[in-house]
């Protein structure tokens, strides 16, 4: 049976997501299907209004952000989107909506950028998280 | 394999993953990998660091076998054999 990851995108931040994008795509050359569950503002960030255009950082870092931000220009690193979408076009990478994100903040399946594959409850998670090899929460 | 029989190795084919960060090199291995036979070799292009014990790993774990690396300036030259 394949082996598989399951990874909570709670942050919202391009830092974060970047490197949740990066860990799934190593998951996947190395042969694992991988769940992401977005939740609060690692949701927010899949939404239409914010993906591609909300470049925030983690607070912490926030000084080094613009530097961060123009070296990875400069070395040609792909954005979180297009790591999501490279490694789900490679490999078993499911993407799922919090509904109560969702339900709090009143958006709907059609809201998010076309990486979003479904809408799911805490509950699901825990199942597909159950059967993971590993859980990250990010 | 000793450096001198890594150069001399005649891959079936080259993937240049050169200027990708991880995990850029080995996502192009084992994309290109399906595209060489049982018992040809893959020959991995990679400025990538990580690549020198990434690309081992993921041969280890799906039952490839990593002949080893040579450096030249600025890259790697990686060669995995197809086993299977």
């Amino acid at each position: 049976m394949t082996e598989k990851m399951a990874i909570v995108l709670f942050s919202g931040t391009v830092d974060k997501i970047l490197a949740a994008g990066i860990i799934t795509s190593g998951a996947i050359a190395m042969d694992m299907d991988v769940d992401i569950f977005l939740s609060f503002w690692g949701l927010a960030a899949f939404h239409k209004d914010m993906a591609g255009k909300d470049m925030r950082m983690s607070k912490d870092f926030e000084d080094m952000a613009p530097m961060f931000l123009k070296a990875m220009q400069k070395k040609n690193i792909p954005s979180w989107y297009d790591t999501l979408k490279k490694a789900k076009g490679m490999g078993n990478v499911k993407i799922h909506a919090c509904s109560m994100t969702m339900d709090v903040m009143e958006w709907k399946k059609g809201d998010f950028v076309d990486l979003v594959d479904d809408v799911i409850g805490v509950g699901s998670f825990i199942g597909m998280a159950s059967d993971a090899k590993m859980t990250l929460f990010i | 394999m000793q450096e001198s029989e890594l150069r001399e190795i005649k891959a079936l084919k080259v993937v240049d993953a050169r200027g990708t960060s991880c995990p850029g090199p080995l996502l192009e291995t084992k994309k290109a990998m399906t595209a060489v036979p049982v018992g040809g070799v893959l020959e991995t292009l990679s400025s990538d660091e990580g690549s020198r014990q990434d690309i081992p790993a993921w041969a280890k774990k799906v039952g490839q076998e990593f002949l080893g690396f040579v450096t030249e300036s600025g890259y790697d030259r990686l060669f995995v054999k197809r086993v299977k």
